[in-house]
């Protein structure tokens, strides 16, 4: 049901049940899916599948998130993947932190599935025409 | 002519009698009379007032000298006729010629033959005039061989009989007086004795007259004549000036005559040549002469200096007085002053001795009539402790100008109450330095006692109270301290409140976004269809697991508004776009209570600048509870702008269960429902309405409440225009 050249999204997330959610979710929407528990995974993974977008949660163990963008938009193979940030942290400063480091778009949890793949799908598109 | 020179006045006779009586009268009174001058004088006044010969002169021979001499004159302005003496030797003489006339000789004008430089002068000064030989008779035969014995010499319109008579008298006379002795002797020796007379009288510097009774001038001196007399030569104002002096000087005998009292009067007359005041003292006498009647004889002595001084003296003695009145004035003042100073005041002379004492002084130092036996020990005392403290000044233990200070205890006379007094007491100096009194004041210490006295209460109370705000200080800043200290430490509590309550929402979230991702997930189908019931199920863990997050969401917003974390997001947009944004999302709801909602936009709003987001939460809170606490009716959304100041505002009303007045501001508490109960009607954290004022305060706004029980509720959100950072 998945076509091969469907834009594949790297989902980063620590708490499985989120991130199989989205993953699961994002394959019902038609997306491919490639999975990272952490910053470390995160990257090498970024690396190796060179994915069409990450949706990267910001709270990681290890290498966490903003530390992990950093990383992947400061490398030249991987500079122009988009990066959505996810976090539950909706204080101010936690958007701003994200920008900084590199992100192109923030969703706050809670975020229905749905939403998501809103979003996404709305990043693509800017991706595409630029 | 000299002013200083007497001369003798006619003597008017006012007497009236027939010309042959007058005749007569002359006659005898030649017959008489035995000074030849007086004769020759008398006839020439009777031929004036009876032949109407106005100027007229007598001279006559003396044989003794050979001269032709003057003996009288009538009405003639010039030389002293007694002075008049002319040689008989000189032949040629007109005059000497006219002795041997037989007839009145005419002198057209009086010039001697060719003798110019011997000439005798006129007599009768210049113009024509008729000499008549004397003892001529009306027959014109002369008595006498050769020399008539004198000439008159007249003015006169014609030769009367009354004339030609007089001359025959005359002549005749003067032929008897000549026949017992030399005339010339006779006349010389009352020419001496008048021109000593009148010497005399001249060398009086007063002025003294005769006069008769009416005050006309007999015989007066130059003094007085130049007072009383003034030929028609004179100047107009010394004529009058002497007229008024005549005038004045009448009045004065005539009153003297009426009062009849000889003693020296007052008289004041008018200097003719200058015009000023003159006072004399007139002294009159009365004088009896058996030929002229009664005359005055009057001394004039000026004694216009003499009022001068006594003015002088008048006045000065008036400037003392004025002086003395001032003085003792000044002294009456003093003495009020002295008196009127509540102090005590003595002065005492250089050996002690009062002088002087003000009204106060006298309480203490002197003894009331009547007092009693202590009052008298009482003032003894006080003088005896005044005495010693005044003796050391009077010793000279002060220098000049110095004050002696001193402390005296007195005691009050009358109630025997003691008086500490401050004495202080200055010397009083003549020019050269000698004492001559000591001022000393008493001043009453007892005031400055008690002040004292009250003073020192007052300070002790002072010290005290200030003793005590510094206690109270000490505390206030312990207190203070204390307070600052609680202040950090619920600083730092709600800091980590605010942080706790951060992570608790994002350690509830992250669950609740599996538990609704999941649902959300089934209901879209992602594990194939569901049964009608268990879809049914579903959706009520969604509604329940987005309510919850509502709640987290909320307990976020305030967590973040407290903890300054709110960001702002400021941009230019419209209201009136706010107004349908708000009624779709909320649709799902609106459709559920069948309420209509009305939206009212304002035309030609002006867009504002501000939180879109924050705004658009507002009006989404405030229409979520007016269709959560409305049961029928309906809701208007109204958009406001107010030019005037500058703001702009979203109006939410409804016909819902409305607020009591008591409830308006608590409705706006954190945690807040009209219906705190566990059994309340309606759901909800009660943060809805906290969070909006919150929000709209921080925007530079505020929302206000209208609303009546039963009938509805209205809240108002009212922005700025332009929202500050």
């Amino acid at each position: 049901m998945t076509k091969p050249d469907a834009p594949l999204i790297l989902v980063v997330d620590d708490y499985q049940d989120a991130r199989e959610m989205y993953a699961e979710y994002l394959q019902f929407s038609g997306f491919r899916v490639a999975e990272a528990r952490n910053g470390n995974e995160a990257v090498a993974q970024a690396f190796s599948l060179r994915p069409d977008l990450i949706l990267m949660d910001l709270s990681l163990p290890g290498m966490d998130g903003w530390e992990a963008t950093r990383v992947l938009k400061a490398d030249e193979r991987t500079k122009h993947i988009p990066v959505v940030a996810l976090t539950g942290h909706a204080l101010a400063g936690a958007s701003e932190g994200a920008r900084k480091a590199g992100c192109d778009s923030f969703v706050t949890k809670p975020c229905l599935p749905d939403d998501l793949v809103v979003e996404v799908r709305r990043m693509l598109e800017t991706v595409k025409k630029a | 002519m000299s002013s200083l020179q007497a001369r003798t006045f006619t003597r008017p006779i006012g007497t009236a009698v027939n010309h042959a009586a007058r005749l007569e009268l002359l006659e005898n009174y030649l017959s008489y009379q035995e000074d030849i001058l007086r004769c020759a004088q008398m006839s020439l006044e009777w031929l004036a007032r009876h032949a109407g010969v106005k100027q007229s002169a007598c001279l006559a021979v003396d044989a003794e000298s050979s001269m032709l001499v003057g003996i009288a004159a009538y009405g003639v302005v010039g030389d002293d006729i007694e002075l008049f003496s002319w040689p008989l030797s000189d032949a040629y003489d007109p005059l000497v010629g006219a002795l041997q006339a037989e007839r009145p000789v005419q002198f057209r004008s009086y010039r001697p033959n060719g003798h110019a430089a011997q000439a005798s002068p006129s007599p009768l000064g210049r113009g024509p005039f008729t000499a008549i030989p004397l003892g001529l008779r009306t027959s014109g035969v002369a008595e006498h061989e050769d020399l008539a014995p004198g000439l008159l010499l007249l003015r006169a319109p014609a030769i009367t009989d009354d004339i030609q008579w007089l001359v025959t008298v005359l002549g005749q006379k003067i032929d008897q007086v000549r026949g017992r002795g030399s005339l010339a002797e006779e006349a010389r020796k009352l020419r001496r004795e008048r021109t000593l007379f009148f010497t005399i009288i001249n060398a009086v510097t007063d002025p003294i007259m005769l006069t008769d009774i009416d005050g006309r001038l007999i015989v007066a001196n130059a003094r007085a004549e130049k007072l009383f007399a003034a030929s028609e030569e004179e100047s107009e104002g010394r004529r009058r000036a002497v007229e008024l002096n005549n005038m004045l000087f009448s009045a004065a005998l005539s009153r003297s005559a009426v009062e009849g009292t000889p003693e020296a009067r007052e008289l004041l007359l008018v200097d003719p040549s200058d015009g000023s005041d003159l006072l004399f003292e007139v002294l009159s006498t009365s004088v009896e002469d058996p030929r002229e009647g009664t005359g005055v004889v009057s001394v004039l002595r000026n004694i216009t200096d003499l009022r001068r001084a006594t003015e002088q003296i008048e006045e000065n003695y008036q400037k003392l007085r004025v002086a003395e009145a001032a003085v003792r004035a000044e002294r009456d003042r003093l003495n009020l002053i002295i008196d009127s100073v509540a102090d005590p005041i003595i002065v005492t002379d250089a050996t002690g001795a009062t002088v002087l004492m003000n009204a106060p002084a006298e309480d203490l130092f002197t003894v009331v009539p009547g007092a009693s036996e202590a009052a008298s020990r009482t003032v003894q005392a006080n003088d005896a402790h005044f005495s010693s403290f005044i003796s050391g000044l009077l010793l000279g233990e002060t220098g000049p100008g110095e004050i002696r200070r001193g402390e005296i205890g007195l005691m009050n006379p009358a109630t025997a109450e003691p008086i500490p007094v401050e004495a202080i007491a200055g010397k009083v100096l003549t020019e050269t330095g000698e004492l001559t009194a000591v001022v000393t004041i008493l001043h009453d210490r007892r005031e400055a006692l008690e002040r004292a006295r009250l003073y020192e209460q007052l300070k002790a109370a002072s010290d005290e109270l200030q003793a005590r705000v510094q206690a109270a200080t000490a505390e206030l800043a312990t207190q203070n301290e204390l307070l600052r200290r609680q202040a950090i430490e619920l600083e730092q509590a709600s800091r980590l409140k605010s942080q706790f309550l951060a992570n608790m929402s994002h350690e509830f979230r992250t669950p609740l976004n599996a538990i609704l991702g999941y649902t959300h997930m089934l209901l879209q189908g992602v594990a194939g269809d569901l049964l009608p019931g268990v879809k049914r199920q579903l959706q009520r863990i969604d509604s329940n697991g987005r309510h919850l997050m509502t709640i987290i969401n909320e307990i976020l917003d305030i967590t973040r508004i407290e903890a300054g974390k709110m960001p702002m997001q400021l941009s230019e947009f419209n209201l009136n776009e706010l107004v349908p944004e708000v009624m779709t999302e909320l649709d799902p709801v609106i459709t559920r209570s069948k309420l209509t909602v009305v939206p009212r936009l304002w035309l030609d709003l002006p867009p504002v600048y501000s939180d879109r987001q924050k705004v658009k939460q507002i009006i989404v809170n405030l229409l979520s509870n007016a269709l959560k606490f409305t049961h029928e009716g309906g809701i208007q959304i109204t958009v406001g702008y107010n030019e005037a100041e500058r703001t702009a505002g979203v109006a939410v009303a409804d016909t819902g269960i409305g607020i009591s007045p008591e409830n308006h501001e608590k409705i706006f508490e954190d945690f807040r429902q009209v219906d705190d109960s566990p059994s309340r009607q309606y759901g909800g954290t009660g943060l809805g309405l906290a969070i909006c004022r919150r929000l709209a305060t921080a925007l530079g706004g505020r929302i206000t409440l209208e609303s009546t029980m039963g009938v509805g509720s209205t809240f108002t959100l009212t922005i700025p225009l332009e929202t500050e950072q």
